[in-house]
């Protein structure tokens, strides 16, 4: 099938601004008979819904949980990326749009980079006009911190919280929209199929979580916004609820799927503690700025952390990366953390683990603290006193969590971290436009795959939902829907929502009769281990070769033997895991045949077989230099769609933050 | 810390459906760890129940790291358990000793009706939000974030306020069920910031307005709503609503 990126001809840096000029608009009587279906309600499905509801479209939002306030963007806790250059420190449009190419190791799409660059800063002004309450300095303005993967302090930040104050900054657009009757809001309510007429997407089958009944809504588009795929791997940092259901329904009516291998392995979350464990908790990447990431120098070494003195520490980031120091890009950290426990040194009663220490931050902040106050007659304690109230005030509340999950003091005794699944780059692919291969059907924010490449950088994610939903799609949308204005809605008595709600009922059916032995936890925990050991930090051949075999007979045996209690017309929890485990089994076995076809090293997909002598990722430039686009062609079958990269400004070179 | 191993009895509210009358069941559960999250000791106890053929409890959760405020058990008589400062999530059976009975309830309240077991109905606060819990900015109206400087103190304030994650404990944990605590911390957040101002006072008389419609209850200022709150929200910020109210009567009378 050919697929066109629709990538706007001219210069880079005018391709948006000309896009704009000349895209095609619907007048606003016009936009009230227009009807958009916006699944998942996080940053980038409130922003888009509330946009397009003050535009005067007619949307319906669809959330699986209680409320539209609960989608996992409020967990996101570090800040959110822009190129104010309020610091005078360097940063542009041009910077961030440079480091986000360098930093996702030559793989994203240069258009569509670019233009995120240049919205973000439109992004900060209407959150702030929001009532999003952003740190800020004495004077009243805002304040910036530094995040991996640059030079530049362009985060802007709501303490820990960042996500969840921009979250509900949309949330309030959202249910503003939803008073004034522009917005329906459908909440408990899951996406389980779009419904395809003439080859657009018009609608969706949806199950409502309390009554259990099939729902069918029309749309003249239908907007995914329903985050990323992470919990393929069963823990990760992901919320518990997080499914790749309705991107997947997507993929197999013809939306391709893009690098369905690149995923983010984040450098700093709580290590494992038992078979129990059912999720991972971040602690933000905004912690290395201060926090510095060592492991003992002797193999093995039993002592507790602050017994170790200084020049028994091995401080290795900073020791392989003094440009960039603890500061490196996350798929650089997450892989130097697991050299180290690997080679034997790793921390802990599981050894899987490495320090991220705060004394001489401490300690420092406290002697700046001392000096504000003219006190030069201090002890250490005070010192130490003072320091760690600054310290509390960036991260007081990730200390907090910290303590609770591990009954640790972080403040006494340096926190034990591991890398943990964060984030999947890879996603539905979409044009510049951000639809999909069906058309009408749109995906926007970590959903899709455009933006970020192989690795996305730190105080991204929030940057490209929101840009994606208050200020992309607001005008991409109307391109088509211009088009449509002659289109009626359809009634869903229409056959193909008929034909297609009995296909979901009938796998509902199907899934409810197998009546065999075993949870659908205890399945999901076993493709989770399957990915994690074989496709998850490290890959090669023959890994690879084995999971999908693995995967293939676990799907077999969830078919035979899964059990579910209750029924299905009344709220089961169970029924509703269940149809998402079945989902991820299959994108599990498409994510390892990527892995296998992407023989080199680029980003967070770290090929064995393709490392520098250091143990450097190994990009390969003339053979994969391209988005792998997967098209769906039936049970365990797939067709690998290229679509080649080309790179007009920033020219790919090996990364190097040494 | 050291671990231990612990044997509970649970009394959990088991109730079908909203019109179904609901009762205390009682289950056992063995060599629970006591690095486990209570969530975590749930599931265990649902493994146990599908196993045997039983229906698994129905419960609300999420992120399991304290943000998405969708966790909500009434554990031992209060809201979100033992901790302070804490959401059952984030709760850790260290909490607990071998031999413990805990009973674990809904959060009880007219406005929260039970959907199933555990599982309550909270879209009132969406409705109240919808009255006025925004300022009315449409995409694309904005000026440049650093052309409005924010006094330190009221942006951290308003910051303060705004850490509310809507799970409803302040409702659960208090005798009237008031959501005096929940509503006054959004009229804090945007009356604290100039932004806000245009609509202060529409913005107060309308949230208070549906939050009675809701029927929840009076505050009589027993405070147990700042000390369940996991996010540590204060009373303050009910004091600050009343006035705000008062001006905005006065002001929309006169």
């Amino acid at each position: 099938m050919a697929f066109d990126s629709k990538i706007p001809s001219g210069e880079m840096k005018e391709k948006w601004n000309d896009y704009k000029g000349h895209v095609k608009l619907v007048n606003p009587a016009n936009k009230r008979k227009l009807e958009i279906i916006v699944v998942g309600t996080g940053l980038a499905g409130a922003s888009a819904a509330a946009s397009l509801g003050e535009m005067g479209y007619k949307v319906k939002a669809f959330c699986f949980q209680d409320s539209p306030r609960r989608a996992h963007s409020i967990a996101a806790q570090g800040g959110i990326n822009a190129a104010k250059n309020y610091q005078n420190d360097g940063d542009s449009v041009f910077r961030l749009f440079y480091d986000t190419v360098k930093g996702g190791d030559y793989r994203a799409r240069e258009a569509n980079v670019h233009r995120l660059a240049e919205v973000s800063n439109a992004i900060i002004d209407q959150c702030v006009a929001q009532g999003v309450p952003f740190a800020r300095e004495y004077g009243g303005l805002l304040s910036n911190r530094s995040f991996g993967g640059t030079q530049v302090q362009r985060t802007f930040y709501a303490a820990g919280q960042t996500g969840q104050q921009l979250l509900l900054g949309a949330y309030s657009a959202l249910e503003r929209q939803v008073a004034l009757g522009n917005v329906t809001m459908y909440t408990r309510h899951e996406m389980l199929d779009v419904v395809i007429i003439d080859d657009k997407a018009r609608g969706i089958i949806a199950r409502n979580l309390v009554n259990g009944e099939l729902e069918k809504h029309f749309g003249h588009a239908v907007l995914l916004c329903t985050g990323g795929y992470g919990n393929v791997f069963y823990l990760s940092t992901n919320a518990m609820g997080c499914n790749v259901t309705a991107a997947w329904k997507a993929h197999k009516k013809g939306a391709f799927f893009g690098n369905p291998c690149f995923t983010q392995i984040h450098p700093t979350c709580i290590p494992v503690s038992g078979d129990y464990q059912s999720k991972l908790t971040l602690m933000s990447e905004s912690l290395r700025n201060d926090g510095r990431i060592w492991v003992p120098k002797q193999k093995g070494d039993n002592r507790k952390a602050v017994d170790i003195p200084e020049e028994e520490r091995d401080y290795y980031l900073e020791r392989r990366y003094p440009a960039f120091g603890n500061l490196v890009p996350r798929d650089v950290a997450s892989r130097a953390a697991k050299e180290r426990c690997d080679e034997g040194y790793g921390v802990g009663t599981t050894k899987l683990a490495v320090y991220l220490d705060f004394k001489d931050a401490i300690i420092r902040y406290g002697k700046i603290e001392q000096g504000k106050q003219g006190d030069t007659n201090v002890t250490e304690a005070d010192t130490i006193r003072l320091g760690k109230a600054v310290v509390e005030e960036k991260y007081g509340n990730l200390f907090e969590m910290y303590e609770k999950i591990t009954g640790e003091n972080p403040y006494e005794m340096p926190m034990r971290i591991y890398p943990a699944v964060h984030y999947t780059m890879g996603g539905l692919w979409v044009d510049y436009e951000l639809q999909t291969t069906v058309k009408g059907l749109y995906a926007l924010g970590e959903a899709n795959f455009s933006d970020h490449g192989a690795n996305r950088l730190g105080a991204s994610a929030l940057m490209q939902g929101l840009a994606d939903g208050y200020f992309v799609i607001p005008y991409t949308l109307g391109n088509y829907l211009a088009d449509e204005i002659r289109t009626s809605a359809i009634p869903t008595d229409h056959p193909a929502f008929a034909a297609t709600e009995k296909e979901v009922s009938d796998r509902i059916t199907t899934l409810m009769n197998i009546k065999g032995t075993q949870t659908v936890e205890s399945f999901h925990k076993r493709l989770g281990k399957i990915m994690w050991d074989k496709c998850g930090m490290a890959r090669n051949e023959k890994g690879l070769q084995e999971a999908i075999v693995e995967i293939q007979a676990l799907k077999k045996e969830f078919w035979s033997d899964l059990r579910i209690p209750g029924d299905t017309n009344s709220m089961n929890p169970e029924l509703d895991k269940a149809g998402r485990v079945a989902d991820f089994i299959e994108l599990g076995e498409l994510m390892c045949m990527d892995a296998l076809d992407r023989k080199e090293s680029c980003g967070g997909h770290f090929r064995e077989e393709s490392q520098t002598e250091e143990g450097e990722a190994k990009r390969d430039d003339e053979n994969f230099s391209y988005v792998s686009a997967w098209e769906y062609k039936g049970e365990s079958d797939w067709q690998l769609n290229k679509e080649p990269l080309e790179f007009e400004i920033v020219k790919p070179t090996q990364r190097s933050y040494k | 810390m050291e671990h231990y191993n612990m044997n509970l009895t649970l009394k959990v509210w088991r109730q079908r459906n909203n019109q179904a009358t609901g009762s205390l069941e009682t289950y056992l559960v063995k060599d629970i760890s006591s690095e486990m999250s209570f969530l975590e000791m749930f599931d265990v106890l649902n493994e146990q129940l599908i196993v045997a053929g039983d229906d698994p409890i129905a419960f609300d959760h999420d992120c399991r790291e304290g943000i998405c405020g969708q966790c909500s058990m009434h554990i031992n008589g209060r809201a979100h358990g033992p901790w302070t400062k804490n959401t059952t999530c984030q709760l850790h059976m260290r909490a607990f000793q071998d031999g413990d009975t805990i009973v674990v309830e809904p959060w009880r309240s007219k406005a929260f009706p039970v959907i199933k077991d555990l599982v309550v109905d909270r879209s009132a606060f969406d409705r109240v939000i919808q009255a006025g819990g925004y300022i009315s900015v449409n995409t694309g109206n904005a000026v440049d974030a650093n052309s409005l400087p924010i006094d330190k103190k009221d942006a951290d304030d308003a910051f303060m306020a705004a850490a509310c994650i809507g799970c409803g404990a302040c409702v659960a944990a208090c005798v009237n069920s008031s959501a005096m605590l929940f509503v006054s911390a959004k009229v804090s957040q945007l009356a604290l910031l100039p932004q806000g101002e245009p609509e202060r006072e529409s913005r107060v008389l309308n949230m208070v307005a549906q939050m009675d419609k809701e029927s929840f209850g009076n505050c009589s200022n027993t405070y147990a709503c700042e000390a369940e709150c996991p996010k540590g929200i204060s009373v303050a910020n009910i004091a600050r609503m009343n006035r705000e109210y008062l001006k905005a009567g006065l002001s929309t009378e006169s």
